[in-house]
């Protein structure tokens, strides 16, 4: 017989309510350290367990007080399609033959953002404090700061932000930052009716994942594991996989997620060059006037030019 | 004959000194059309290059203003130079002189003109200037388009627009130092700027900078 593993308690360890002096990372600005060291928290989503019921989207659209329009069927499970301004999360459904045991699976990923410890879009971001991330690990975004330019899509490895066209600010999954501020799990993780989603400080979601992987184990899925990439210095949302050898195999989570190198690039020596180049360019100019002086025509060249002309005129 | 570097509108006024029509009142409107986009772009454009200068988007009204007006100037810049292109083109051909020119930088920077060979309406380094313009601009509207969101972020990937972003930096940052030099070579050779305000300069400027193609106007290689 096996036990049930229940989830454990909302954690009494996450402290609340926190401010700007909790922010560990802030786009596009230079930040003293945070006065206080919040405990990073994580949420574990338990792919083995999910039903696919979407009860966590419903939650989360109910939370964050949004409305997605009916969509259609196009002959798959996932609905919606993909993940919009009003949709922070949404299940990604793949049939999957395992090669080893000629099983169909039933892969059901709840996809959103994986709150990087390393965040792409917070990197990419060109607007102070639009992006901020907590000493607890939550990356949020402040929509009053956004500029709509889109430069987190790029910076994301996940594919997660969209930006909406009827405000032009980018959206996606809060980790319920505002529920998490007075000691309350996600949305989603309250509604899940399996405990596949489960809610507490980044320590205790890792131990509790260890139980996890060990039943899947014993049950023949040898390469159990915890998707906690550390390409991205780890996320905050972590996945047990069953098959954790190939994420790809789930509606193609990124094997080796990293911020893109042409994104680094952008945004780390192209910066720096760039400024120092226009800047050398000015510099240059003024030296050089300095050094040179004004290129001044002289009283003869005008004489040699009226020459010229004159002669050209009684030619 | 008409010389190619001889450009609608310039002709040669006898006087004490002589005066050189360069520009005509179009070529010039349309000058300063582009160069007001292109001020406006690298403002906003830099704004969202380097934290430091966000700041600047306060001269758009905000963020989300440069973040939406950027493009928009863009486009009004793109066809405003595509109009100084079809002026200039021909006249921004390479040329024999322009070689032994380049050669000689050392003595066009140390403004020892004497040591060059005459020049037509253009010298080499105004050409560069020229056809810089010319390929960045058309990088940086292709680029540009790629990663302008609002309308066109159906059209590609996220990894081309990563590309895209990049290059669209780049190739503004290479835009920007060519204006400076462009501005700089203007200010530093005294006498030009009325070229693009008033349409005319000196005949002893001409004859100093530009004397092949002086001596084209008074030959009588005027375009009618």
């Amino acid at each position: 017989m096996v036990s049930f593993i229940l989830p454990p308690a909302p954690t009494t360890d996450v402290k609340t309510t926190y401010g700007q002096e909790d922010l560990i990372k802030r786009s596009a600005s230079n930040i003293s350290p945070p006065a206080r060291q919040l405990t990073p928290v994580a949420k574990l989503i338990d792919v083995s367990k999910c039903i696919g019921c979407k009860a966590c989207e419903v939650a989360c659209l109910e939370w964050n007080d949004m409305r997605t329009p009916v969509g259609v069927n196009t002959g798959v499970y996932d609905n919606p399609h993909d993940l919009t301004p009003d949709m922070f999360t949404t299940m990604r459904f793949t049939e999957w033959v395992n090669p080893e045991s000629k099983n169909l699976e039933w892969l059901i990923r709840k996809d959103g953002c994986m709150h990087c410890a390393d965040p792409g879009c917070l990197k990419a971001c060109p607007a102070p404090g639009a992006i901020v991330q907590y000493s607890n690990g939550i990356v949020d975004f402040d929509h009053d700061k956004c500029i709509g330019c889109g430069y987190c899509v790029k910076g994301c490895p996940f594919n997660i932000p969209r930006i909406s066209q009827v405000d032009n600010k980018a959206y996606k999954c809060t980790l319920c930052s505002d529920r998490v501020a007075v000691g309350q799990g996600p949305a989603c993780a309250k509604a899940c009716p399996t405990q596949a989603i489960v809610f507490g400080t980044k320590d205790e979601m890792k131990k509790h994942a260890e139980g996890r992987i060990k039943d899947l184990q014993s049950r023949g899925f040898k390469n159990a594991g915890l998707y906690d990439p550390p390409g991205v210095g780890g996320t905050h949302v972590m996945y047990v996989l069953h098959h954790n050898d190939q994420p790809q195999i789930y509606a193609n989570l990124p094997n080796n997620p990293r911020i893109s190198p042409v994104v680094e690039l952008w945004k780390g020596a192209t910066k720096y060059a760039g400024l120092a180049a226009m800047a050398a360019f000015a510099a240059i100019g003024v030296i050089h006037h300095l050094v040179t002086g004004p290129n001044k025509v002289s009283e003869e060249e005008e004489r040699k030019a009226e020459e010229l002309a004159g002669k050209g005129k009684t030619s | 004959m008409t010389a190619y570097d001889v450009e609608r509108g310039d002709g040669v006024h006898p006087g004490q000194p002589v005066k050189v029509d360069r520009y005509t009142a179009g070529a010039r409107v349309n000058h300063w059309i582009t160069a007001t986009c292109l001020v406006l772009l690298a403002l906003s454009g830099l704004a969202l290059f380097h934290p430091s200068l966000f700041f600047l988007t306060g001269l758009f009204g905000g963020g989300q203003t440069t973040r939406w007006i950027h493009p928009w100037i863009g486009v009004v810049l793109f066809f405003s130079f595509a109009g100084l292109f079809v002026r200039f083109w021909r006249a921004n051909l390479w040329a024999s002189e322009d070689g032994t020119w380049m050669a000689r930088l050392a003595d066009v920077l140390g403004g020892r003109e004497e040591r060059l060979p005459e020049i037509g309406k253009y010298n080499a380094g105004q050409k560069v200037v020229f056809w810089s313009m010319s390929v960045l601009i058309v990088i940086l509207i292709a680029s540009g388009i790629l990663i302008w969101d609002q309308y066109f972020a159906a059209y590609s990937t996220v990894e081309t627009k990563r590309f895209a972003v990049l290059i669209h930096a780049l190739g503004a940052v290479a835009i920007i130092c060519v204006w400076i030099v462009h501005v700089y070579a203007a200010i530093w050779v005294r006498g030009t700027i009325g070229a693009m305000t008033r349409g005319q300069v000196t005949g002893g400027w001409a004859w100093r900078h530009h004397r092949k193609w002086l001596r084209e106007l008074v030959g009588g290689g005027k375009k009618a």
